[in-house]
């Protein structure tokens, strides 16, 4: 039975570069009310040149480019986003809402601070509110995505060590870990050392403390890890880090299963980043720009990027006697609209419903697992939190892999899940699909992956080609890794141009070859 | 399948040595490139710069993954692939022969003892 279909209701659709026609236009200027300017001579030659083949066209033919290639998208408002690890949920229209309030949307971060208070009381509340939630004692809202929170938080802990006298070599880091952990232990001046992972998709806790000496500055764990499991001790791992004066760095990336039900201050974190793109609903990926607010426990107060927030005489102001602070890490005050996203999200739910979200994303998973279970392998055993973590152990057998199974998913009408992450699974399939989703949406989502796994029993060439029913078949990935061709040349005229007549519908030579038994 | 050299060395992270004089050979295995899939990009080390033992010589990024070589041995590298930079796919094609990464001048020639022997290395991966 077909419960699920996908049309592109648009053409193929051509570059911007190749609809194009001199002189066109999509924008009227009013007359020049002020004396003409030479360009060369007011910028002392540093003008460019005509830049070759600019595209130019109407406003109509832009309009429909781009709306066309819209259609062409996946998003959270078509279906489930289940990309595992990085909490691809539904963005509330409350936000939306709130960041369009006239103030707020066209506040100007060089406004006075008089003028400023609403939008300082907001970040105030905001560093409030995530630091009650991560049960830390200070945040800052600066760092504009994940690593960059990463980065800030491994500065910070370089600051502390420094003022104790030594700041150490090296960094832990789990073999589950997000790429962007080592990178940023890397960045940021520290040797990185990869501590194994246990059978049951943990940190092996004896395999640290044999790392564990005083040229460790801090350890950087996810928790709950990147197999979806939680570090359940977290509390020891934290000892055996502090005991050798060392800190504990957490990678808030999957704060999605903890929030309202564990406080990370409260099992030995030191330094954790949150990504409000992904467990406060702000948009995330192409949408974004992100937020990675870092929160802190106190020793680590000093060092905090400037300026700060300071309350005097019922006044809001900016403290910039820091003496002592890693510095600025970004221009003004972080990405601002994102930041009055993520407070809506906050206190639209209230504790109760921050609470209930976070229940619903692990029961989700917990569902999408038992449901799928009996035709992947699931790679732990060990309960899973938010999301949950499948190895392609059977489907290889057949010659597929999750790469096939992904592409396969596009076809069923829905966007991937995470292929090939964390790298200590085989085959990983890592899939996440977040509160917000309804039953109906998680059982289509999960007779698409039994579907597969029966196609692959009957017939894997279907999923070996897929996908069939999308706009551009299978993607060459290796060669244009390989020899990637990153310019747009013009074609000889002879190619763009068809004949009259020659122009053929797309549809009937993509008839989908589905097997009967998905039929 | 690939065969796998009965005078080479092997390691866990699946990279392999061959011993040559006062020179080792080192590169990744067949395993190695067949879990990694289609390799895209290579990145190797400077001639002239010392490596540990277990320290990093660079890495290797498939269409799936960036992963990091391990030296077997410590020493100064003498050679590199450079055809590796433009012909990344040798790597999958070849990677116990002309797929070689580095040359390395061994500082501690006793280091290949504690290696795995083919067999130790092929039944290693047959366990994992």
């Amino acid at each position: 039975m077909i419960k699920k279909t996908r049309q592109h209701i648009s053409q193929n659709e051509s570059l911007l570069f190749e609809i194009s026609s001199p002189g066109k236009m999509g924008y009227q200027l009013p007359e020049l009310d002020v004396p003409m300017m030479d360009p060369a001579e007011a910028l002392g030659g540093n003008t460019r040149a005509e830049i070759e083949d600019f595209p130019e066209v109407s406003e109509v033919e832009l309009i429909r480019h781009f709306t066309r290639l819209s259609t062409w998208n996946y998003a959270i408002d078509l279906g489930l986003y289940p990309l595992g690890s990085c909490t691809m949920k539904y963005n509330p229209r409350i936000n939306e809402v709130v960041a369009r309030t006239e103030g707020l949307a066209w506040a100007h971060p060089y406004q006075p601070e008089s003028l400023s208070q609403g939008a300082m009381e907001i970040m105030a509340e905001l560093e409030r509110c995530l630091a009650v939630i991560t049960g830390m004692d200070a945040v800052t809202l600066q760092p504009a995505a994940g690593a960059h929170g990463e980065m800030t938080g491994t500065l910070l802990i370089r600051a502390l060590l420094t003022s104790r006298g030594n700041p150490r070599k090296k960094i832990l880091v789990p073999d589950s870990a997000h790429g962007t952990n080592p990178a940023t232990a890397a960045m940021t001046g520290y040797e990185v050392e990869n501590i194994k992972s246990n059978e049951q998709g943990m940190l092996d806790v004896e395999a640290l403390a044999r790392a564990m000496n005083e040229d460790v500055a801090a350890l950087m764990v996810t928790n709950p890890n990147t197999v979806g499991v939680f570090e359940q001790y977290i509390h020891k791992i934290a000892a055996i880090m502090h005991d050798k004066g060392a800190l504990v760095y957490m990678d808030g990336a999957n704060m999605n299963a903890l929030v309202g039900i564990a406080r990370p201050g409260d099992f030995g974190i030191d330094v954790m980043h949150l990504n409000l793109h992904k467990t406060f609903s702000t948009p995330h990926g192409g949408g974004g720009p992100g937020a990675g607010a870092v929160a802190i426990k106190k020793e680590l107060e000093p060092f905090l990027p400037g300026p700060r927030l300071r309350r005097e005489n019922n006044q809001w102001h900016w403290d910039y006697d820091r003496p002592r602070s890693i510095g600025r890490v970004r221009s003004f005050y972080g990405n601002f609209g994102v930041l009055v996203r993520a407070l809506a999200y906050i206190m639209a739910h209230g504790g109760e419903g921050l609470k209930n979200a976070t229940m619903d994303a692990v029961l989700n998973a917990n569902y999408i697992r038992k449901l799928i279970e009996p035709y992947y392998k699931i790679a732990y055993q060990a309960p899973s939190m938010h999301e949950c973590v499948f190895s392609d152990d059977y489907q290889s057998k057949k010659g597929v892999r999750t790469g096939d199974i992904a592409k396969r998913l596009i076809d069923y009408g829905f966007h991937p899940y995470t292929v090939s992450f964390p790298l200590i699974v085989h085959g990983a399939l890592m899939i996440e699909p977040t509160e917000t989703e309804p039953k109906q949406e998680l059982d289509l989502f999960a007779d698409a992956m039994i579907s597969i796994a029966r196609e692959i029993e009957e017939n894997p060439a279907i999923v070996l080609n897929a996908p069939h029913l999308t706009r551009t078949p299978r993607v060459d990935e290796v060669t244009a890794a390989r020899k990637p061709i990153l310019r747009w040349k013009k074609p000889a005229e002879s190619q763009v141009r068809a004949k009259p007549g020659d122009l053929r519908p797309d549809v009937p030579a993509r008839e989908p070859a589905l097997p009967a038994s998905v039929r | 399948m690939s065969t796998y050299p009965e005078n080479f060395r092997y390691t866990k992270e699946h990279e392999w040595v061959r011993v040559d004089g006062d020179t080792g050979t080192v590169g990744i295995t067949w395993h190695a490139q067949n879990e990694l899939g289609d390799i895209v990009y290579v990145d190797l080390p400077k001639v002239g710069a010392h490596v540990a033992e277990r320290g990093s010589l660079g890495s290797v990024e498939s269409v799936k993954a960036v992963s990091d070589i391990y030296s077997p041995v410590s020493g100064e590298i003498v050679e590199i692939n450079d055809e590796l930079t433009t012909a990344p796919e040798k790597l999958n094609h070849d990677p116990h022969g002309e797929a070689w990464l580095v040359k390395i001048k061994l500082a501690a020639p006793d280091e290949i003892k504690s290696l795995l022997s083919a067999a130790d290395y092929q039944s290693y991966i047959g366990a994992e």
